[in-house]
């Protein structure tokens, strides 16, 4: 296939030695005006998404878990109402058909599930995981992210992005090493 | 605990008060902790403890089979005590998962830095002990094959669980609980299998790991998510169990027989629960450490830790036999006086003795120092407080069934057999499930090591 250059370069990736170097390093990309990077850490560092300007409204978590809460609360209670007054009324003991105080820690496991359930695979979702294939694995050194070097990617669709002058300011920003990062289709 | 304090600068409680002895680095963290699942040989001990664990787990699956073959009459529960091992066996199990909730969930909450190298194997405790726990019930049924029934699913039946009962809030409280600690077990887990992903060198290793990281890559924006999630669900799984055994309690307190029906057993089965759990995170830190040179990780001070808060828990167990027996004894109700009669006197009363010293009187040497920093003796007293949790469930089953209102339905509760073995059957499910997860998947946190070797780091500057 005959892909112009641009494509199969994904960006340039720097390394650094500590998470301080990194936050650094994040800042200044920032102030050069790059917008399309990320940062990858073996641990998750404080303060490291705010120095690369991801906001508040970045982080949908929470609300996704309270959407799953407030399901699994409201559709756990009113099952039980529903099967209790209507589908299946039995008396029990004398008991109103809507003994709701009975049918609480039913709602309340079914809330927990349910905020549980989205947190998790809402978290996954919104980080596009399981994701079996990325460029950066191509990077031989990239395998050091899991383990103790901490990495900032520029990525290469960013409009600033020029491979020979972006890895030159990596290099003036103190990356021990800056590795172009290339998607092998 | 700060290192500014001057009171505290002595060199030994500095050494007490360490949650990672120095000179640690991400590098030497990640070593040593992958290295026990990636690189070190089996060893003939693991071997042998695999053994046995695994004997005692085909002790269970015969046990189960001989059960579905003959039905519940080779147990020693009869009428009136329907309820014998089983329902024993299963509230000491279901408790001690919860002290790996309180681990990994409240201590995270309170922002305690000493929860870091005991959590993971104290969430894989709460799993394997909830798969314990869960047998149980399930064999209990008599028809274990009709055990969806409980499940709310439309039948052609037209008929529904009924969820008036406590039964049936049990099995939404033990499955929402196994499903969340699972769950948050794996949350945790993401970063550690891409660890072991990008340091396996054996192909079969880097694909299963790889495929249970699911390309994880350490993005600053998937960490931002990732922690936000990690924190919701240390936040839901919190009051989950507080409500997990406070529904194992309703099991007993909404029924009206003697000894049983109290409101006092919703906090004191929590705190009972989190008593045995943290004796059995004990039990298995000690070895685990001592096996796989991890001193440096699990130091001297988690051990303390935990012996405090057994210490305290088991002041609050101790508060709740102290009412049950006052409320017996002042409600004059004269089924209740009697209970106590029978707990002091009856023919159960061994096990009640037992239970007190096992439970009050010997975890009270943990105010001593001495005690709480020697290993040895810390190991002997979890094992102890572990029989003291059992033998509680004992009392308030058996005692309580055997002799409720009228004399003419009294009986005596004899354990069979195939009650030991049951028992004995599940413990080796629990140790084989341990053995394995030692030897499979990173028994500390590697990703939470690291942080906490770059907050050390920080504050010596």
């Amino acid at each position: 296939m005959n892909v112009p250059h641009a494509n199969v370069c994904y960006g340039l990736l720097g390394e650094f030695d500590s998470p301080k170097d990194l936050m650094v390093a994040a800042r200044k990309v920032r102030e050069a005006g790059y917008r399309h990077i990320d940062a990858y850490a073996p641990f998750p560092v404080e303060g490291l998404s705010q120095a690369l300007g991801l906001g508040r409204k970045h982080d949908l978590v929470p609300l996704v878990t309270l959407i799953g809460g407030l399901g699994g609360g409201l559709g756990g209670f009113f099952f039980q109402l529903w099967v209790n007054a209507s589908s299946y009324p039995m008396n029990i003991g004398g008991r109103p058909l809507n003994s709701w105080p009975a049918f609480i820690p039913v709602t309340f496991e079914l809330t927990v599930l349910g905020a549980s359930l989205f947190a998790v695979f809402g978290m996954l979702a919104m980080n596009r995981l399981p994701q079996p294939h990325h460029p950066l694995f191509n990077v031989a050194r990239f395998k050091r992210a899991s383990n103790d070097k901490f990495f900032l990617c520029i990525e290469a669709h960013d409009p600033k992005f020029h491979l020979a002058e972006t890895a030159r300011f990596l290099q003036s920003i103190h990356a021990q090493h800056v590795i172009e990062v290339r998607d092998e289709d | 605990m700060s290192a500014g304090d001057s009171s505290v600068n002595s060199p030994e409680i500095r050494r007490l008060a360490r949650v990672l002895e120095p000179g640690h680095s991400y590098g030497s963290v990640t070593d040593k902790i992958s290295s026990i699942v990636l690189t070190r040989p089996v060893s003939i001990g693991w071997l042998a403890g695999f053994a046995v664990a695994f004997s005692l787990l085909m002790l269970m699956t015969v046990s189960i089979a001989w059960l579905i073959t003959k039905g519940v009459g080779i147990w020693g529960i009869n009428i009136p005590i329907g309820w014998g091992f089983a329902i024993v066996n299963f509230v000491w199990w279901i408790g001690i998962g919860h002290a790996g909730t309180l681990i990994s969930a409240i201590l995270f909450l309170l922002n305690q830095k000493w929860r870091t190298s005991i959590n993971r194997f104290a969430e894989a405790m709460t799993l394997f002990a909830v798969a314990c726990a869960g047998i149980f019930p399930l064999i209990h049924t008599g028809r274990p094959w009709m055990a969806y029934y409980m499940f709310p699913y439309p039948s052609t039946m037209g008929i529904w669980p009924q969820f008036r009962s406590p039964l049936i809030w049990d099995v939404f409280a033990v499955s929402t609980y196994g499903t969340v600690s699972a769950l948050f077990w794996f949350v945790g887990l993401i970063p550690d299998l891409a660890t072991l992903r990008d340091r396996a060198t054996n192909k079969a290793a880097q694909i299963i790991y790889g495929m249970l990281a699911m390309g994880w890559r350490g993005s600053a924006r998937h960490w931002h998510r990732y922690q936000s999630a990690y924190l919701l669900l240390a936040g839901l799984a919190t009051p989950l169990v507080l409500s997990v055994h406070t529904v194992v309690s309703f099991d007993f307190s909404i029924a009206i027989v003697p000894g049983w029906h109290t409101t006092i057993f919703p906090p004191y089965f929590v705190a009972g629960a989190i008593y045995s759990g943290f004796a059995m995170v004990l039990t298995i830190a000690i070895p685990l450490r001592k096996a796989y040179d991890l001193e440096d990780f699990i130091t001297m001070r988690h051990l303390e830790n935990m012996a405090k808060v057994m210490l305290a828990t088991g002041l609050i167990v101790a508060y709740g036999y102290f009412f049950e027996f006052f409320m017996s004894l002042y409600s004059g109700n004269k089924f209740d006086v009697f209970l106590v009669h029978q707990r002091l006197h009856g023919p159960y009363a061994p096990y009640y003795f037992a239970l007190i010293l096992c439970n009050i009187l010997t975890p009270q040497l943990l105010w001593i120092e001495k005690v709480r920093t020697n290993v040895a003796a810390l190991f002997v007293m979890s094992l102890v407080i572990n029989l003291g949790m059992w033998l509680e469930r004992f009392v308030i089953v058996v005692i309580s069934l055997t002799r409720d209102f009228v004399p003419s339905a009294w009986g005596r509760y004899q354990a069979t057999f195939w009650d030991y073995s049951t028992f004995a059957g599940t413990i080796g499910l629990f140790v084989t499930l341990l053995f394995l997860f030692v030897r499979g998947l990173p028994a500390i946190s590697i990703a939470e090591m690291r942080e906490l070797v770059a907050h050390s780091s920080e504050e010596d500057q």
